[in-house]
């Protein structure tokens, strides 16, 4: 009897060890392009691989980094949110208005913070409760949601030279920036609400067959409002990170297509489109590769256009390599 | 039933696997298997889940290579083994259980999808039209030729899968348990049709569970297990335990379990259901379930029963009707709150609406509990989790290596044992099986039946939809028969009168009332 629970619990930690592994795998898989990205980069250009150019791209990937987070809750669940760009443009709007107020500057962050949420909710609530397609809501207050952000400060730019949060944007806590503090906070977050809790587990549940889920009591729309919510409430967080970064925000030209960069971030983690399968950690790693991509582009002199060229055809080329990969390792 | 008309023809086999094997890594799938086929000949080939078939057939249709030393002759030729196209250019044809058609297309144009008749590179329609009519009046049927898939039943989804098949002139073809999503009337014109294509000198090799179809059709029986061939049985020789006893390798002395003692005078309802409508097909259905009872739900294919069952569980929404449950009116408008009043539902597509197949088996068992374990915060406990996978997986004898495997990776008998065990955690008082043995091997099949004789010798209610009559008299206290979405009536044992199947047959097809039974 022992002899057997021990062997069983043996071939347990066994298929647990090959289980995260293969999760390990699955979000590392990336990692290896990453790494190669970057030794490539540092051949054309020396600086690339500098205390001072890393930081850089740290930085400028933690917002992207944010958003992507907040999509991967999303894309668990086999949806989509579309509209994190124009959500991040209205609440730096609004984070630059209220830190306006004599005092009470500080309310910007909350104040951005609970736009993005709101407009979060209202996505959730269309989704889960009135039944509409996640891409077509969404698609509409990618819309709706970048004319309010307009709206806000009267199609102009606002300032504010002595934002009282700047240093979320520019300041550093013992040498890291604090953008990157807040991103890899997000991240860990994101990594226990999905791996340590109820809530996380019904959100692979939903994603991997949301009829079952239904089925078995689960309480699915609640679940779609909380992963739409989420990701509006970290646009909204990453409206607030832009805004201290920039001093200003713009209602027309902020967070344009930062949707875009969100989903290839997600994508490139490994996480299925379709829902139920993909992890946060290679949300981290697609994220950083995009970022990599960006900054070695520019520091190899690439012209802006090719920049976008490549970095789309990157984007491509690396999933197809993942997916034959992962039908390489099914067939075994 | 009449014995299906066997013409005795000597000739050549049509097709001969020799000596197949196939091995996936140190995993041993085919061992030596050697199966010969005649021309006009329905081959059945029999086995439990798991015990190779899916494998033999995949060879054949050349998605697998056989290791070798194996060889497949077509007609005492050679031919080219693990080119799928090959394969289909020397007449082998294989109906899948997921049929593979595309929906939105015509059945002339699934017909010769990727293999259009075309006039100057364009296709012709006219041509394509003309020929698919042909084919389908060939096979006895009559429907258009441009009607879209999607307005067909997955009866006649098949037969258009089938004159694919004979479009590009298949000489074997090769059916997946065909008959497990028709009604029986489709499944008749079905068997109507394999007469003809047998009388076109068509081989078919023909996989199934069910026993009274293989009976009804086959001129041989093969059968495998764990990998390798156990022997062939001609239509002559053919008796079930014989059949039994070479799929399992012993004797299935008591394949059904009745241990359990029927409710008796002193019996208490446990569910109660009034007057179930649905606006649709559902009409007025009212029974009562009693605690300790096995209450099995029959009918044909399509008289409700797994829409009343989704109707009491709060899954489809009614427009009348009532539920008590121990005396207590019930007010259940989603599956969560029939679950936490103690009414659980085992569901019939397990694939589709039970399992999480990229989740582990102990995420699996667990799902329905999760929020009963959690800690403060809506942690997980991993702990009660991990104890509750380990107890359900040694109740209920599930067959893997770890509770952390994918159910995904599981045979359908042990996904549905996790689908059971999920169930049972919720500690349910009423249980509504929908076609607990579906697509499950005969070993699973009598573990099945076992858990649920078990289950009411604890005083759980059962209610057990199932299309097999013998599982049905096999396994239930009573049985309520279903017909165009009414309750029909029901039939009862009495001491010294068991369940009989004539009677069920009677009432689900109305033959009763609409006149003298032949």
């Amino acid at each position: 009897m022992t002899d057997s629970s021990t062997v069983a619990k043996a071939a347990d930690q066994a298929v647990v060890r090959s289980r995260r592994l293969r999760t390990a795998f699955a979000a590392l898989g990336m990692l290896p392009v990453l790494v190669l990205l970057a030794v490539g980069f540092q051949f054309i250009n020396p600086r690339f691989l500098t205390g001072t150019n890393l930081l850089i791209v740290s930085q400028q990937s933690s917002i992207n980094i944010v958003l992507a987070a907040g999509m991967t809750f999303v894309i668990l669940t086999g949806g989509i949110d579309l509209s994190v760009g124009s959500i991040l443009a209205a609440s730096a709007m609004v984070a630059v208005l209220v830190s306006l107020v004599p005092d009470w500057g500080m309310l910007g962050i909350p104040a951005a913070i609970l736009l993005g949420l709101g407009f979060g909710v209202i996505n959730g609530l269309l989704v889960a409760y009135i039944k509409l397609p996640p891409f077509i809501v969404t698609l509409g207050s990618l819309t709706a949601v970048r004319g309010v952000a307009r709206l806000l400060g009267e199609d102009t730019t606002v300032f504010n030279s002595d934002l009282p949060f700047d240093f979320i944007g520019n300041g550093s806590l013992f040498g890291i920036p604090w953008l990157v503090i807040i991103a890899l906070t997000v991240v860990v977050l994101s990594w226990l609400v999905l791996k340590r809790t109820v809530l996380g587990t019904w959100i692979y549940a939903v994603g991997g067959n949301a009829e079952a889920a239904r089925l078995t009591g689960i309480k699915v729309p609640l679940v779609l409002l909380f992963v739409y919510g989420v990701s509006g409430l970290l646009a909204g967080l990453g409206g607030v990170m832009s805004a201290a970064r920039l001093y200003a925000a713009n209602g027309l030209q902020l967070g344009q297509s930062y949707e875009l960069d969100a989903i290839a971030a997600v994508i490139l983690g490994g996480t299925s489109f379709v829902g139920g399968v993909g992890s946060i950690w290679g949300t981290l790693i697609g994220g950083l590769i995009i970022a990599v991509l960006s900054n070695g582009l520019i520091l190899a002199g690439v012209s802006d256009i090719w920049q976008y060229i490549i970095k789309g055809l990157v984007i491509i080329v690396a999933v197809a390599l993942d997916r034959y990969r992962l039908q390489a390792g099914a067939r075994t | 039933m009449t014995a299906a008309a066997h013409v005795e023809a000597p000739q050549r086999p049509v097709l001969e696997m020799r000596h197949i094997s196939k091995t996936f890594g140190p995993v041993r799938a085919l061992q030596d298997v050697s199966l010969t086929v005649d021309a006009g000949e329905l081959h059945a080939l029999m086995g439990e889940n798991g015990a190779g078939k899916s494998t033999l057939m995949k060879v054949l249709s050349g998605a697998y290579r056989p290791d070798a030393g194996g060889e497949i002759l077509i007609e005492g030729t050679p031919v080219a083994t693990g080119d799928p196209i090959k394969a289909r250019a020397q007449g082998i044809a294989v109906i899948y259980q997921e049929l593979s058609l595309a929906p939105n297309l015509t059945v002339a144009q699934n017909i010769f999808l990727g293999n259009e008749p075309r006039r100057f590179g364009i296709v012709d329609r006219d041509q394509c039209n003309r020929r698919a009519k042909e084919i389908i009046e060939r096979l006895g049927v009559s429907f258009s030729t441009r009607a879209l898939v999607s307005s067909l039943s997955l009866g006649e989804r098949q037969l258009v899968e089938i004159a694919r098949a004979l479009s590009t002139s298949a000489r074997i073809i090769v059916m997946d348990e065909p008959t497990t999503s028709l009604t029986s009337r489709e499944t008749d014109r079905l068997f109507e049709v394999i007469a003809t294509l047998k009388a076109q000198g068509i081989a078919i090799i023909y996989i199934s569970h069910r026993m009274e179809e293989v009976y009804q059709l086959a001129d041989r029986v093969s059968v495998l297990r764990d990998s390798g061939y156990v022997g062939t049985l001609e239509r002559a020789d053919l008796n079930a335990s014989r059949l039994v006893s070479m799929m399992v390798g012993r004797d299935l002395s008591a394949f059904y379990k009745k241990d359990h003692r029927p409710p008796d005078s002193q019996r208490r309802v446990a569910l109660s259901v009034r007057g179930m409508s649905d606006g649709g097909l559902l009409k007025d259905c009212s029974f009562d379930l009693y605690h300790g009872e096995v209450l099995a739900l029959a009918g044909l294919v399509g008289s409700g029963r797994t829409e009343l069952a989704r109707l009491i569980f709060g899954a489809d929404r009614r427009t009348a009707g009532e539920v008590e449950l121990d005396g207590k009116p019930l007010i259940i408008a989603s599956p969560r709150e029939a679950l936490e009043a103690g009414i659980a539902y085992l569901t019939e597509d397990r694939k589709e609406l039970g399992l999480f197949l990229d989740m582990s088996i102990a995420d699996n068992i667990n799902m329905g509990v999760l929020a009963k374990d959690a800690r403060t915060g809506g942690f997980r406990d991993f702990t009660a989790a991990d104890r509750r996978a380990a107890k359900a997986i040694a109740d209920l004898s599930i067959r893997t290596r770890s509770a952390q495997a994918n159910a995904g990776s599981l045979s359908g008998g042990n996904q549905q044992k996790v689908l059971l065990a999920r169930l049972l955690e919720t500690e349910p008082k009423v249980v509504i099986l929908d076609e607990p043995t579906r697509g499950v091997d005969v070993g699973a099949k009598s573990e099945i039946y076992r858990l649920i004789d078990r289950l009411a010798g604890r005083g759980i209610a059962i209610l057990m939809i199932s299309s097999e009559l013998p599982e049905v008299i096999g396994v239930a206290d009573r049985v309520l028969v279903m017909r165009d979405g009414a309750i029909a009536g029901q039939v009862t044992a009495s001491e010294g009168r068991p369940l009989r199947q004539e009677e069920i047959m009677e009432l689900a097809t109305g033959a009763a009332q609409e006149g003298p039974t032949r």
